[in-house]
């Protein structure tokens, strides 16, 4: 009887086990390494708005502060959105009859609230506060860019847990006087106190502490 | 501690009192049901369906990221609010009439959680399961939205057309034909409406219905004094309290006062902060007070009758003596009990008893000193309607009625059954109801108007001691509903007048200063200042004994004892699926009604558990499944009311048995001379009695209050260290931690409510019970001990332990349980794969399993969740958290203004709630808090301290205050 596997079958069937591998490595690669792309975190990646608003105009030219329509940025879990009316103040003055702000006047005028896109989501899972970062010492431009220079503002960080917890590891880098948190251009001067000073200084509780699953999952 | 073991043998259930082999095979079983699901499994396919999940596991992985969401700011801001915190709104939930203060928290403009308001004299701070479950009724989906004729959709002009025509007619004949039907009243302004109302219409009638009647008790002190009075008792001025089937910390008006009060005397000894109360009971089915009484009597109805006319005498009171044979020896010790304590003894009587039983308690308490000491009388808070139902029936049979409103009622399901309210409607031209759910009554009117919920119109309400609540509008209505002030404006005939405007023209008049500080004031308090009722000046009349009737001779027939159902009353509530869900507190039965049955009665006639019996009792029969409960008197049924609704919704529909046709007019609360019959069938009642046994070992400590007073005691601290093998964790900053008295708890399941509301808690149901799989992350178990026939009863609340050495973490192969650097062991939702080794391993059956998506079915809109907790999947584990997201907003707070976190700035939900201030959380590395205070006591103990576990939970151990000439009860 013949043999069943001809003399180069050895050959055959280590390939076959090689490409068959190598397809595993490369399929591993691709659901480790995409979800980390700026891609699939949409870093970079403007979003489209009912109203394309400007923060380089705001920010950038105007001089507004974030507060003035961030308003809660410092007393709660989130920085608070301007309702419209925040909005008219100034446009029931300026631009009064600007196509672009046509949805803003029609939000007023009806009662109806404008749905803005969100740019920067969280899984519901994830608990974020921003005024304990903002009482901290974390600037605006940290996580969220220069927003004075955005035209049209996009996610400027993964949010991803490694890069939360990146910070929460040592949150030293990261960490300014309290004076310059809404400062978009503030950089670390001679005369800043260090990382470690400001650490000190705010009370920051421990890597250890600042990395317990509760502090963000509950 | 030495000396506190059990002095009794506590055991859960009467099949592990008797070594039942099923019983003691289903205790070995981790997960009962999920063991017993009849699919068998070889090796072969268990490897299948492990690669199978295994490869599904990955490709979960592959799921399409979020879905883009938006932000929806305002139009206008909000004054005082800020985005994404919470508000605090006050207002009052209305229970059966009566006002209980409530702080409604809100969050992006909807409320979410309710509170008790701590400067409402009701609540100070608590809140029970009812008023808990009231926010899930404001979302419930199922409320009624429409005008109903007939059952058809039709428009409120139709009905206002209707009345108009008919208004001219009563204009001319003063209302001849007009009834009105209410349930208790106590609204200073809907009681002006109805004044102006009888005014206008001088021959219209108001006749009111409230099923859980206290007619009882009003007929009592008319007895006792001619007049009628409110009893408000002053437990924590009572050494010795003598509760007859008493409802005062249970459902009375102002229950949670009195627990308060109750709670406070109870764990004295224990805080040593004064003398322990001492409490005897005399029912004939277990109460919450007999559960934690001292001594407890079980007595037939006629027995009690005869035992209070004994201690009557005894106490100098009355007259009458025990003449139905032989006096037990024990109704002389405890009359001589009262006596030597005149002037700190109170007599309590539930609203089941008879006026005569009231009127002698009226006069014992006379006897004891109690008025002005242990006990106030007020005059009546609600207001009188002058006549009942029966009258109303009675001239609708007469055709006198042309017209009838029915202002939030449901008479169809639960009038009397002798007075056929039903059929006497039918004569009826034009009747109108007004409800939150097109029920019973609904259907067999001419106009069914939906009613808004309390917390979607501007009314108010009084307290049990007469204090005036404004309750405010918490959002806007849900439902096109309309408000009963809206309703009898129509019928005054203006139309046009808002709720608000009529509520602020009645307090108008009565603002001392400038009424609209005042009216913010009282807005932001919850109360309307100084509108507390002054005390009656009363006095026992000389003739009240020759009044009562002569007592009944104890028969040998059966008894049944109607009672309102702890949490669903009287049936209002029924589609609410916390309510329904909740274990009731001595039986642990959810999802249905029972034949509670005394075990010596039920091996008599020869009925097990789960059979199904019919009950006939004068014309009425009902049929529903019997429950043998220990501590139950013999010849003894007890069916609860509000079961059975065959029209509310989804949920509640045909859930139970109905039992209001063996209630009669005479005779409310009880049926005599019944027959039972077993009729064969079986239905297998959802209780969660048997699950997650702690066998035979030593849970609950117990002990006599003598013996801890004299006894040497070891100090707590030096107690146990032993040595480990888990990792030792640093122990700085904050440690959580949690006392449990078990002298206060009353069994209540305010804790459990307010769990379930905090945390997110989905409902299972009825199958799902049955299966061993409810949620609740706080339960309340229950034991018995002793003689079944008189047993004593314990109740010991088990949240999640939060061990320092937790047996959950070191086997979860994910890390989705591990401890945080409070000693938290907390739960990572979104690692969690699902293997259940933790729940395995914990030696407290505290963890729950989504064995479905439990939140994904349940049917309340996607608003009504706590946005700081997340909605937990289908295959996660979850329990008890101590409420962390409440312990971090706090430690947000407190590190954002760089200072420490005071003490009780935190309170779990379960805590906040409970009505006897038994649950006290804190910071135990704090050394004044008062977490660290109630763990000081020598009576401190850990739940199965042996296994090292080091629980952050402890609890202090139950003493009894007995009295030493009393062998008995």
């Amino acid at each position: 009887m013949a043999p069943i596997f001809a003399p180069g079958a050895n050959l055959v069937a280590k390939l076959a086990l090689l490409v068959v591998g190598g397809c595993l490595v490369v399929v591993f690669l691709i659901g480790w390494i995409v979800p980390s792309t700026e891609w699939a975190t949409r870093v970079d990646y403007p979003i489209g708005q009912p109203v394309p608003f400007s923060h380089q105009h705001h920010v950038g030219e105007l001089g507004l502060d974030c507060r003035f329509c961030h308003t809660t940025v410092e007393r709660s879990a989130t920085a608070g959105m301007p309702p419209t009316h925040t909005c008219m103040t100034c446009h029931s003055q300026l631009w009064t009859n600007a196509k672009v702000l046509a949805p803003v006047r029609a939000s007023l005028a009806s009662g109806k609230p404008l749905h803005w896109n969100r740019v920067n989501q969280l899984p519901d899972y994830v608990y974020f506060n921003h005024s304990i970062h903002i009482a901290k010492g974390v600037g605006c431009v940290t996580c969220h860019g220069r927003l004075d220079q955005m035209p049209l503002t996009s996610k400027q960080a993964s949010l991803r847990m490694a890069w939360c917890v990146d910070c929460h590891r040592d949150p030293r880098p990261n960490l300014r006087p309290r004076e310059a948190v809404f400062d978009m251009a503030w950089r670390r001067s001679k005369d800043t106190p260090s990382g470690k000073a400001l650490f000190a200084r705010y009370h920051i509780r421990s890597a250890a502490e600042l990395t317990d699953c509760s502090v963000c999952h509950r | 501690m030495t000396g506190m073991g059990p002095a009794v043998t506590w055991w859960r259930s009467l099949a592990e009192q008797a070594g039942d082999p099923a019983y003691l095979a289903q205790l070995t079983s981790e997960f009962p049901a999920a063991s017993a699901s009849g699919v068998p499994v070889d090796r072969r396919r268990m490897l299948q369906l492990m690669a199978a999940s295994a490869a599904l596991t990955g490709l979960s992985g592959c799921g399409p990221s979020q879905a883009p969401e938006d932000i929806v700011p305002r139009v206008e801001p909000l004054s005082g609010e800020i985005a994404g915190a919470a508000r605090y709104v006050a207002t009052a939930v209305v229970q059966e009439g009566y006002a209980t203060g409530a702080i409604l928290q809100h969050r992006m403009g909807r409320p979410v959680k309710l509170e008790g308001n701590p400067d409402h004299p009701a609540s100070l701070g608590a809140a029970d399961a009812t008023m808990q479950a009231a926010i899930l009724d404001l979302y419930d989906p199922e409320r009624s939205a429409a005008v109903l004729s007939a059952g058809r959709v039709t428009d409120w002009n139709k009905l206002a057309l209707a009345l108009a025509s008919q208004r001219q007619q009563w204009l001319k004949d003063g209302g001849a034909g007009l009834r009105i039907l209410s349930g208790r009243v106590t609204s200073p302004t809907l009681l002006a409406q109805m004044t102006a109302l009888l005014k206008q219409y001088p021959a219209a009638r108001w006749h009111s219905w409230e099923p859980s009647s206290r007619d009882n008790v009003t007929a009592g002190a008319m007895l006792a004094f001619g007049t009628p009075v409110d009893t408000l008792p002053q437990f924590d001025k009572a050494d010795i309290v003598l509760a007859i089937e008493s409802d005062a910390v249970s459902s009375a008006p102002g229950h949670l006062a009195f627990a308060r009060a109750f709670g406070v005397r109870r764990r004295a000894a224990e805080t040593g902060t004064g003398a322990m109360s001492r409490v005897y009971a005399i029912e004939a089915t277990p109460t919450l007070i007999g559960a934690v009484a001292d001594h407890r009597f079980v007595l037939r109805p006629t027995e009690i009758d005869l035992a209070l006319r004994s201690i009557a005498a005894a106490t100098g009171a009355g007259p009458a003596a025990w003449r139905g044979g032989e006096q037990p020896a024990w109704v002389g010790a405890v009359a001589r009990d009262l006596v030597e304590h005149r002037g700190a003894a109170l007599v309590h009587a539930g609203p089941e008893q008879t006026p005569a039983n009231h009127a002698l308690v009226h006069a014992i308490n006379a006897a004891l000193g109690a008025p002005g000491k242990t006990l106030r009388y007020i005059a009546p808070v609600a207001v009188d309607a002058g006549a009942g139902i029966a009258d109303l029936v009675a001239d609708m049979s007469a055709g006198k009625v042309e017209t009838l409103i029915v202002l939030e009622g449901n008479p169809v399901y639960d009038a009397p059954a002798d007075l056929g309210f039903a059929d006497a409607l039918a004569r009826v031209a034009l009747s109108v109801q007004f409800a939150t759910h097109a029920d019973e009554t609904a259907r067999r009117v001419t106009f069914h108007v939906p009613a808004l919920h309390l917390f979607e119109t501007w009314s108010d309400a009084r307290a049990f001691d007469g204090t005036a609540s404004i309750l405010q509008p918490q959002i806007r209505p849900l439902v096109p509903g309309h408000s009963a002030s809206e309703m009898l404006a129509l019928l005054l005939g203006t139309p046009d007048v808002t709720a608000l405007s009529l509520v602020q023209d009645y307090w108008r008049a009565r603002a001392a200063g400038n009424f609209d500080t005042e009216w913010a004031g009282w807005l932001r308090k919850g109360i309307v200042t100084n509108t507390d009722a002054d005390d009656a000046d009363v006095a026992v009349r000389t003739d009240f004994a020759s009044a009562l009737p002569k007592p009944q001779m104890p028969g040998s027939g059966l008894t049944v004892l109607l009672r309102a159902d702890p949490f669903l009353r009287s049936g209002a509530q029924a589609n609410n699926g916390w309510l329904q869900e909740l274990p009731r507190p001595l039986t642990r039965l959810t999802w249905d009604n029972a034949a509670l049955i005394a075990p010596a009665t039920a091996q008599r006639l020869a009925i097990a558990d789960d059979d199904v019996v019919e009950i006939a009792a004068g014309k009425g029969v009902v049929r529903l499944p019997a429950m043998l409960l220990p501590g139950q008197a013999e010849n003894c049924l007890t069916l609860s009311l509000g079961y059975g609704r065959t029209a509310i919704g989804g949920v509640g529909a045909d859930i139970g048995s109905d039992v209001n046709p063996l209630r009669m007019s005479a005779a409310l609360w009880q049926a005599d001379d019944a027959t039972l019959r077993a009729t064969g069938d079986r239905l297998v009642l959802a209780t969660t009695q048997h699950h997650q046994d702690m066998a035979g070992r030593d849970i609950v400590r117990t002990g006599s209050l003598d013996e801890f007073l004299s006894e040497h005691q070891p100090s707590p601290a030096a107690a146990h260290e032993r040595p480990s093998l888990y990792p030792q964790y640093a122990d700085t900053g904050n440690a959580w931690g949690m006392a449990i008295s078990l002298n206060s708890c009353i069994g209540c399941g305010a804790c459990t409510a307010a769990c379930q509301a905090e945390n997110n808690i989905p409902v299972v149901g009825r199958e799902e019970v049955m299966r061993g799989r409810w949620m609740h992350w706080i339960r309340v178990d229950r034991y018995w001990g002793g003689d079944a026939a008189a047993p004593g009863i314990l109740f010991q609340p088990v949240p999640c332990m939060h061990c320092e050495d937790a047996p959950c973490e070191v086997v979860c192969p994910v890390g989705a349980t591990n401890h945080d650097s409070d000693g938290l062991n907390v739960m990572v939702y979104n690692r969690c794969v699902g293997t259940r080794f933790c729940s395995n391993n914990c030696p407290y059956k505290v963890r729950r399993f989504n064995f479905f998506g439990y939140s994904g079915r349940d049917k309340r809109p996607s608003i009504s969740w706590n946005p700081d907790v997340t909605v937990r999947g289908r295959g996660v584990m979850e329990k008890c958290t101590y409420c962390i997201q409440r312990i971090r907003e706090a430690k947000i707070a407190s590190d954002r203004d760089d200072r420490s976190i005071a003490d009780g700035e935190i309170k779990t939900a379960c805590q906040q709630a409970c009505p006897t201030e038994a649950i006290v959380f804190g910071d135990l590395n704090d050394p004044k808090s008062a977490v660290r205070r109630r763990k000081a006591t020598p009576l401190d103990y850990s739940l199965l301290e042996e296994l090292n576990t080091r629980p952050r939970t402890t609890y202090a151990a139950r003493l009894t205050n007995r009295n030493p000439a009393i062998v008995e009860g």
